[in-house]
């Protein structure tokens, strides 16, 4: 039972980094392809704050602030009850609300496959890709070293 | 008698739409997009989120174009900005290792794991203007290379093993992390306090006393260990959630600046270091960062202050550029009643001087009087 709910709460944190790293325009365009439900009742949000980003000193050492970032949060609750969040870097609040409704969606073991399926499937793969293709391009930039052989044998 | 003086509401309201219109220019020439900036002048946008201390393209873009392209102008909108936001809580801290890497490369170490990355960069370039770039040519895809991904630990992690350099910086383990924006600055100050001030500090200024430790001025014999550019995975910890909420990814540099240390009486002959983090792609600054961290450590390395880069101070309290800029462009402002007072003052000490070092012409004016 533990081993299930770690596992359900490693999904749904994968799920919800998907949605915070995916555009607001392809959200909504798969969301709307896929035909789910967006009435929920706002319970908080969708509002803009500032997270501050902390890194480390040397790297790995003691934590310190370097600045602040936008973040757009929202929190929804569904009709049947279930309450879904959203945080996500910049100022979208179209993105914000769907991506709580998303999570809340998620959470109702009815509709899970089909937010799984239809909107972080795709979104996840789309990510991928471009990861992908960064890799590959910075990858292209990669300094192959050569021995130079002077002289004669 | 105090006489109070208004006036310029017309000029000041008329002097603010000539700014429009000279900021949109030509109406002949199409008005730039915000995405367009984002994209082609993304440097610029880097430095403004990096300098105002918030990371949003958008919003820095805006700020470029309202500030007309004027850097510092739009650092200020950006700071001025961001005071209108709540705060959420602080992000977990970044991790750096684990970052989908744009660019990488060490100046210490040829062959190190997972390779020396150019990315995207001006080195090696001739900085010949480009004709072809004015007129507009159609751009090739960049190559593209199929590798394993490969893991890439910081070069500093390589150079530990040996045990000949210092490790991270660490603090007490009770340490909270100081925050400028919380709390005003007091000196001598924690290195984690001075890092987030030298974070949004000005790329000039840090540059220049980069530079000057270079030159000799508090000299600490530099190499680049490591820079690497690319995205890092944002987490917040809320309450509402069990887990810490992931926010999305943000593009940094990072500088691992290594330096030869003969030891002193505090610490023995090893390599010490310097560490710049900056928002984007901020290489430039990120070294000059690891430069000033390095020299700012004299008072903890047990080395002699004797230059204005390690003079905490004075660095830390000339870093901010909107503070400069505030300071340094209020002189323009109406200064009228001072400068009444002051020219009062100036007269009346002419007069005496005058009269001490030059009593016949001071005669002859009173006899002409």
């Amino acid at each position: 039972m533990r081993g299930q709910e770690a596992r359900d709460q490693a999904e749904r944190k994968a799920a919800m980094a998907t949605l915070a790293q995916s555009s607001g325009d392809d959200i909504v365009r798969l969301w709307n392809e896929a035909g789910l439900p967006s009435d929920a009742e706002l319970l908080r949000g969708p509002e803009t704050g500032l997270v501050t980003l902390r890194g480390r000193i040397g790297g790995g050492g003691a934590p310190f602030n370097v600045g602040e970032a936008t973040v757009t949060r929202a929190t929804v609750r569904l009709p049947s009850g279930q309450v879904g969040h959203c945080y996500a870097l910049g100022r979208d609040k179209q993105k914000a609300r769907l991506a709580a409704i998303a999570d809340a969606l998620w959470q109702d073991p009815a509709r899970r496959n089909e937010v799984e399926t239809n909107l972080i499937a795709p979104l996840r793969s789309a990510l991928t890709t471009a990861h992908e293709r960064r890799r590959a391009e910075t990858a292209a930039t990669k300094v192959d070293f050569f021995t130079m052989v002077r002289g004669e044998d | 008698m105090y006489v109070a003086v208004k006036g310029g509401e017309a000029a000041i309201a008329n002097a603010h739409s000539l700014l429009a219109d000279r900021r949109r220019g030509d109406r002949s020439v199409p008005a730039l997009r915000l995405d367009q900036i984002v994209e082609q002048l993304a440097l610029g946008v880097d430095r403004v989120m990096s300098e105002g201390s918030l990371y949003d393209r958008e919003l820095a873009a805006l700020a470029i174009v309202q500030a007309r392209g004027d850097m510092i102008e739009a650092i200020f909108l950006v700071r001025a900005y961001r005071t209108t936001l709540p705060r959420f809580g602080y992000s977990k801290a970044i991790d750096t290792a684990n970052m989908l890497v744009e660019r990488r490369v060490s100046a210490t170490y040829k062959d190190l794991p997972g390779g020396q990355l150019l990315g995207p960069t001006f080195d090696y370039t001739h900085r010949l203007l480009d004709p072809e770039l004015a007129a507009g040519g159609d751009v090739a895809e960049p190559l593209q290379r199929e590798t394993e991904a490969q893991a890439m630990p910081r070069v500093s992690a390589i150079l530990a093993r040996e045990g000949l350099i210092e490790p991270d910086g660490d603090m007490p383990q009770d340490h909270v992390p100081g925050d400028i924006t919380r709390e005003p600055l007091e000196f001598p100050m924690a290195r984690d306090i001075r890092l987030q001030a030298l974070s949004r500090g000005d790329e000039g200024f840090l540059l220049a006393l980069g530079y000057s430790t270079q030159r000799g001025y508090a000299r600490n014999h530099p190499f680049v260990g490591e820079i690497r550019i690319g995205e890092v995975e944002l987490e917040l910890d809320v309450p509402e959630l069990p887990f810490a909420v992931p926010l999305g990814t943000v593009r940094v540099t990072e500088c691992q600046m290594v330096n030869q240390f003969k030891g002193s009486a505090k610490a023995p002959p090893q390599f010490t270091r310097g560490y710049g983090l900056v928002f984007g792609q901020s290489e430039r600054k990120a070294m000059a960062m690891a430069l000033c961290d390095r020299a700012l450590r004299a008072t903890e390395l047990g080395e002699d202050v004797v230059a204005a880069a390690q003079d905490e101070e004075f660095v830390i309290s000339h870093s901010d550029n909107v503070q400069a800029t505030g300071f340094v462009e209020h002189l323009k402002l109406p200064h009228y009643v001072d400068f009444q007072a002051e020219l009062d003052l100036v007269r009346r000490m002419r007069a005496e001087y005058d009269a001490r070092e030059n009593p016949k012409v001071e005669e002859k004016r009173e006899a002409a009087e």
